[in-house]
């Protein structure tokens, strides 16, 4: 049995090393051909000034700072606007989800034709679609509608008070020459990227949550109403720690699909990391290492959601099993 | 032909890997060996900039980059038909050229001390001056760009534009908000339902814009600033010194042809010049084309495919063309402009 053992694990140790092998390999090729042809490679670039501005960043970004403070402004406008789109499309998706096991004729009609259009509608379309119609409904910056004071919409999006950024307390937004002036605003770009990525991952989400409550199987709510139980007891107590332990796998990637779909941003202007590395790329030219800093980012973002999933599951299990 | 986003990615991402891999074409030989080997010259052309590259309704691709391209074909090849054109991107152009997937890059691409000193390339030579300019709004009276402050101003990624647009403002020491698009399309449309208000590039592409793009071309004026210096020209390859002096060349002998007058029309006339230094250029005199390792008549091959540069300019920006530009820095450096090409003998 030991022997046994010990040849698995040394055959296991083999292919690792001979992975890490080809990989130092495929890294020292493009190194060496890089050095030949003249392209300067490295990631000295990051600590050199971007040069560029971004239109809006939660973290305070000039184009003095460096291209990694660039790149981490980009990462938090992706963050920004996955972690708001996550929790809507999980709500919505749930509802919708709940709405097409519905015995309501109407409510379940309507749901399905949601999910139909959705799902089958690529999400560039769609995202574009939302922004020219955002941008084509709403009156022209100069001619900002005045929500309440100090609150205006219009293309330049929707002009809120904000936290002062040069000693005042309350940066209040007020009208300008060119337009609304101060204040935090949430751009046409934000908003849509955030209904668009909303609308479209709720799609998927209902058809998960459907699945995982319609798996488990009908005995049991035969069962639970025979007892006696409400329907609201049936869904809390019997169907719910049930199904979450197969929604959430599926759910998790909703999730992981929703972050990396967030990288269509760039078509409709709203500068999230692909978008800020796009730019990056074409002013330093090192394709290599943007390409390889995006997707390290994207598998860190995509590895902590499913560790962050798998300790839901867990949880859901314990859960389950309480009640 | 325009593939999805994802494609193009994955297209840029494997020619990448190719380059990565040593398996491109690049080390076979040398390219001008490898181009009358395959009787075609592959040429990176941009996705469409109506006036310097562009496919018409036959796929046929027209513009003064294309034309470029042509008048070296005719001199490599003697005949500018023999031309491949492969549409690239902003993201795609370096790669596409260091990977050894085109020969040549003619695709108004700004010659720059970064591209030119670590992307090993070879800016050979201008072949359009451009600088970057504003659209705006007349409703919003402004006559200088200087009164942007504040302004939203919609721009298309991956080209030196941003850092242009970044630079400047910080040097009036005012402050403006970039919107950046990756697709031409969609940044224009946003500019023009209202979203931005002002829109950024090079003067040559406003110009067009203006005309053909806006839903009323009078309602939008051009600012007079040009807030950048962008000569655009053809880049090749770092490693290959005799094909960097024929496309150098060849550029310069269009030039030099309209400073002699030489034109499409009258080239088998000028042919029989007593000018010695047009009998030189158009081969009559001593043989410049051994020492490019071409024929004796080269030059004169290209500018029977296209015509002298002025002709070009004409024909595809100029008053000839839809674009309307006037010459400006475009006119050779004795009629008041920068375009001067070095002696050919």
């Amino acid at each position: 049995m030991q022997g046994r053992r010990q040849r698995e694990l040394g055959i296991q140790a083999l292919l690792a090393a001979a992975l890490l092998a080809v990989l130092w390999w495929l890294l020292d090729v493009t190194a060496a051909n890089m050095a030949e042809r003249g392209i300067r490679s490295g990631f000295d670039f990051l600590t050199e000034p971007a040069g560029f501005a971004i239109g809006e960043s939660l973290l305070p970004f000039d184009s003095a700072d460096s291209t990694l403070l660039a790149l981490a402004a980009g990462l938090a406008n992706t963050l920004r606007v996955a972690l708001p789109a996550i929790l809507i499309s999980t709500l919505l998706g749930t509802l919708i989800g709940l709405g097409r096991l519905s015995t309501n004729l109407l409510l379940r009609g309507l749901c399905t034709a949601y999910v139909e259009t959705l799902r089958n509608v690529p999400l560039l379309l769609q995202l574009l679609a939302w922004y020219f119609v955002v941008t084509d409904l709403l009156p022209l910056a100069s001619e900002a509608l005045q929500l309440t004071p100090h609150v205006f919409l219009s293309k330049s999006g929707l002009s809120l008070p904000w936290f002062g950024g040069d000693g005042s307390l309350i940066d209040l937004p007020l009208r300008g020459d060119m337009g609304i002036v101060g204040g935090a605003a949430l751009t046409p770009e934000f908003l849509a990227l955030l209904l668009g990525l909303s609308l479209y991952t709720a799609a998927y989400v209902a058809e998960t949550v459907r699945a995982g409550i319609q798996s488990v199987p009908r005995g049991q709510s035969d069962a639970a109403l025979a007892l006696g139980l409400t329907r609201a007891q049936l869904f809390r107590l019997v169907l719910l720690p049930q199904a979450l332990r197969s929604i959430i796998p599926p759910l998790t990637n909703q999730h992981l699909s929703l972050t990396k779909n967030a990288s269509l941003a760039v078509a409709i202007g709203y500068p999230d990391l692909v978008s800020v590395a796009n730019t990056t790329l074409n002013q330093t030219g090192r394709a290599a290492e943007c390409i390889a800093l995006i997707m390290a980012v994207y598998l860190i973002l995509s590895l902590l959601t499913a560790w962050l999933s798998a300790w839901l599951e867990r949880r859901s299990g314990r859960w389950a099993e309480r009640s | 032909m325009r593939l999805p986003n994802i494609a193009r990615r994955w297209l840029a991402a494997i020619a990448l890997l190719m380059l990565l891999l040593h398996l491109s074409p690049a080390h076979a030989g040398k390219t001008l060996d490898q181009i009358r080997q395959r009787a075609q010259l592959v040429c990176g052309v941009s996705t469409g900039v109506i006036g310097f590259s562009s496919a018409d309704s036959q796929g046929r691709w027209n513009g003064l980059d294309v034309d470029v391209c042509r008048a070296i074909a005719a001199a490599v090849l003697n005949d500018p038909n023999k031309v491949k054109y492969v549409p690239l991107n902003a993201q795609q152009r370096f790669t596409a050229l260091q990977s050894g997937e085109v020969d040549l890059l003619s695709r108004n691409t700004t010659w720059t001390l970064t591209r030119d000193a670590s992307l090993g390339l070879h800016f050979t030579a201008v072949t359009y001056y451009d600088g970057q300019g504003f659209l705006v709004p007349k409703r919003l009276k402004l006559t200088s760009a200087k009164q942007l402050k504040n302004a939203e101003i919609c721009v298309q990624s991956g080209t030196t534009t941003e850092k242009n647009l970044s630079d400047w403002f910080k040097a009036q020491g005012i402050k403006v908000k970039p919107v950046v698009f990756e697709k031409f399309e969609a940044s224009i449309k946003a500019f023009f339902s209202g979203r931005c208000q002002a829109y950024t590039t090079d003067a040559s592409a406003l110009a067009f814009i203006r005309s053909k793009e806006a839903p009323k071309p009078d309602d939008y004026v051009v600012l007079p600033e040009l807030i950048s210096k962008e000569p655009l020209g053809p880049v090749v390859r770092r490693g290959d010194d005799e094909w960097f002096a024929i496309v150098k060349w060849v550029i310069f002998a269009l030039i030099e042809a309209e400073e002699y007058g030489i034109t499409q029309a009258n080239l088998e006339q000028m042919k029989a010049s007593p000018d010695p230094a047009i009998q030189r250029l158009l081969g009559g005199a001593e043989d410049t084309g051994k020492l490019l390792g071409l024929e004796r008549d080269w030059a004169a091959r290209a500018v029977k495919a296209v015509g002298n540069y002025g002709e070009m300019f004409q024909r595809n920006v100029g008053s000839a063309s839809p674009l309307k530009l006037p010459r400006g820095l475009n006119a050779l450096w004795n009629k008041g402009g920068l375009m001067y090409a070095p002696p050919v003998r």
